[in-house]
């Protein structure tokens, strides 16, 4: 496939164990070499196109997931790695983990395995620049980027009142 | 109104919870005086999972597999002292070879974490080809732990009772020739962390703690034995380090440039300890067959590559157990981190932060 621009990412230790994100890292240096796309791992959100985040997370870590994702320009493109960010892995049953990032922001690429390993995460990166591109596209006809609307609801366990997010 | 322009203004600075200079989130409110640092409050819970209380639903034996993802860089430790502690309660004698393995694969994990942690402390004072370097040796460590487990950063090998996986004399020659290879590199890598002039005056004299502070706050591994103060857990003996030869590493300085140059003591001390530690291998089984549930209490001290870690486990005779508590390194270290931050200047910050090897999904759990 053709990669048209030199996206950026921005990765973020959603609650996870540390292991996807060593993995994360790792594909970055000369072994895996993610830098060989043009692809760097930057620490500023306004300069990211691709978010790369690890973890189920937690209460206190949603918001800051939050507004990291809002602060990012669009298009952009959300890559969970790890089974941890796809749906809580052995943290599901945790009594802090809300159990998957797609229950706080929208999720493009899920990449699985406990930890991922470096080469399913360049995949998942290089199938979201894919959409990256579609995305892109939308936006140039005047379209919102993302083709289906995202809602989801969270209840705190324990609390009864719900939250919109 | 006449402003007075030489008041120093304090400010507070946010730092984290997400900084490029850390993989994981931990949030510094910094009060600054100028540019010096006054105070620091640190506010931790972005990576609490609460994994302990995951002991009531799921069994002592799945728990491994839990316990081990406490952190994964020190996953194999956190392991091994959860099944140790277990198998103190049920009595089980571990055989030796399994014994030897564990080591082994310890000693293993404490050289990828110390050329990470080497990495990323380049990358901290903006060394850049250094930082990819390290990494790039790391994986040859990761290459020694994925021949001999099948995992790169989570390995599941430990089960209560010893090991799920042999490794052949084969592996342990393809250890030893990559150990030969490896050390020849890192020489070069190490020689530049202790004698580049522009790394030294980033890491001299920085963020001094005095032995006795670093004490009294209770400071582990290797923040502690860089400040002077000789407490290694692994003399305890446990698994085989009994049966080694080793001495702690300690520096008197107490500057981040002690801290760099015990690593980088430990990091050559633990390719010998493996080399040991594949010379004495014995042979014979590598687990025990366990009957029955555990019951009691016992607490085990182990020393992974960030500091001495404890690990508590209560059973009441049922596969569920009572309580699981782990007091990991960084936890303790951060006490310490506090008092050197004050009166740093705050670009230094973030180096000093890394230079206790923070791993904050251990500190929360
Ligand atoms: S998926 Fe596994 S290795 Fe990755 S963060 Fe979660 S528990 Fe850790």
């Amino acid at each position: 496939m053709k990669i048209s621009k030199s996206p950026w990412i921005l990765h973020y230790d959603g609650s996870s164990c540390n292991g996807c994100d060593i993995e994360v890292l790792a594909s970055t240096t000369p072994r895996y070499d993610l830098e060989r796309f043009g692809i760097i791992n930057t620490g500023d959100p306004k300069h990211a196109d691709v978010f790369l985040i690890t973890g189920g997370v937690n209460y206190q870590n949603r918001d800051v997931v939050q507004q990291l994702y809002s602060q990012m320009p669009d298009p952009k493109v959300v890559v969970a790695v790890g089974i941890c960010a796809c749906d809580g892995g052995v943290f599901k049953d945790c009594y802090n983990i809300i159990g998957g990032v797609d229950k706080v922001i929208p999720v493009d690429v899920y990449v699985p395995g406990c930890a991922a390993r470096p080469e399913s995460i360049i995949d998942g990166v290089v199938k979201a620049l894919a959409i990256l591109d579609k995305k892109r596209e939308r936006m140039a006809q005047g379209l919102v980027p993302d083709e289906k609307v995202w809602t989801n609801t969270i209840v705190r366990p324990g609390s009864q009142e719900k939250q919109e997010d | 109104m006449a402003v007075n322009n030489n008041a120093k203004k304090i400010s507070v600075v946010p730092f984290g919870p997400q900084h490029p200079v850390l993989p994981e989130p931990i949030h510094l409110d910094l009060v600054l005086k100028d540019e010096k640092v006054v105070y620091a409050l640190p506010s931790i819970g972005f990576v609490h999972r609460g994994l302990e209380k995951l002991v009531e639903k799921r069994d002592y034996e799945q728990f491994v597999l839990i316990a081990e993802r406490t952190c994964g860089i020190c996953s194999f430790g956190h392991g091994m002292g959860y099944v140790e502690a277990i198998e103190k309660i049920m009595n089980l004698d571990i055989p030796p070879r399994a014994k030897f393995l564990r080591t082994m694969w310890a000693e293993l994990a404490r050289m990828h974490n110390h050329l990470m942690w080497l990495g990323l402390q380049a990358d901290a004072f903006g060394f850049e080809s250094l930082f990819m370097e390290c990494w790039r040796l790391r994986e040859k460590v990761l290459d020694m732990l994925e021949l001999t487990t099948g995992g790169r950063v989570i390995f599941s090998v430990n089960k209560v009772g010893g090991l799920r996986k042999d490794v052949t004399p084969e592996m342990l020659e393809q250890i030893l020739k990559t150990l030969d290879g490896l050390e020849k590199e890192c020489r070069v890598v190490t020689d530049t962390f202790l004698g580049d002039p522009d790394v030294l005056s980033r890491m001299k004299g920085v963020g001094v703690l005095t032995p006795g502070r670093a004490e009294e706050l209770g400071c582990c591994g290797p923040f502690l034995r860089a400040s002077g103060v000789k407490r290694d857990c692994r003399q305890l003996g446990y698994e085989a380090y009994g049966e080694l030869k080793f001495e702690p590493i300690v520096s008197y300085d107490g500057d981040c440039y002690a801290r760099c140059l015990v690593r980088i003591e430990e990091l050559y001390q633990s390719m010998d300890l493996v080399r040991q530690c594949i010379a004495k291998m014995p042979g014979g089984d590598i687990a025990v067959k366990v009957t029955g549930n555990p019951n009691g209490e016992y607490m085990v001290r182990i020393e992974q590559p960030r500091g001495e870690a404890l690990y508590y486990v209560k059973a009441n005779g049922t596969r569920y157990l009572t309580r699981y508590r782990n007091r990991t390194p960084t936890y303790a270290n951060i006490p310490g981190l506090i008092e050197t931050i004050k009166g740093a200047e705050l670009a230094d910050v973030a180096m000093m932060i890394l230079t206790i090897d923070p791993c904050i999904s251990c500190t929360e759990r």
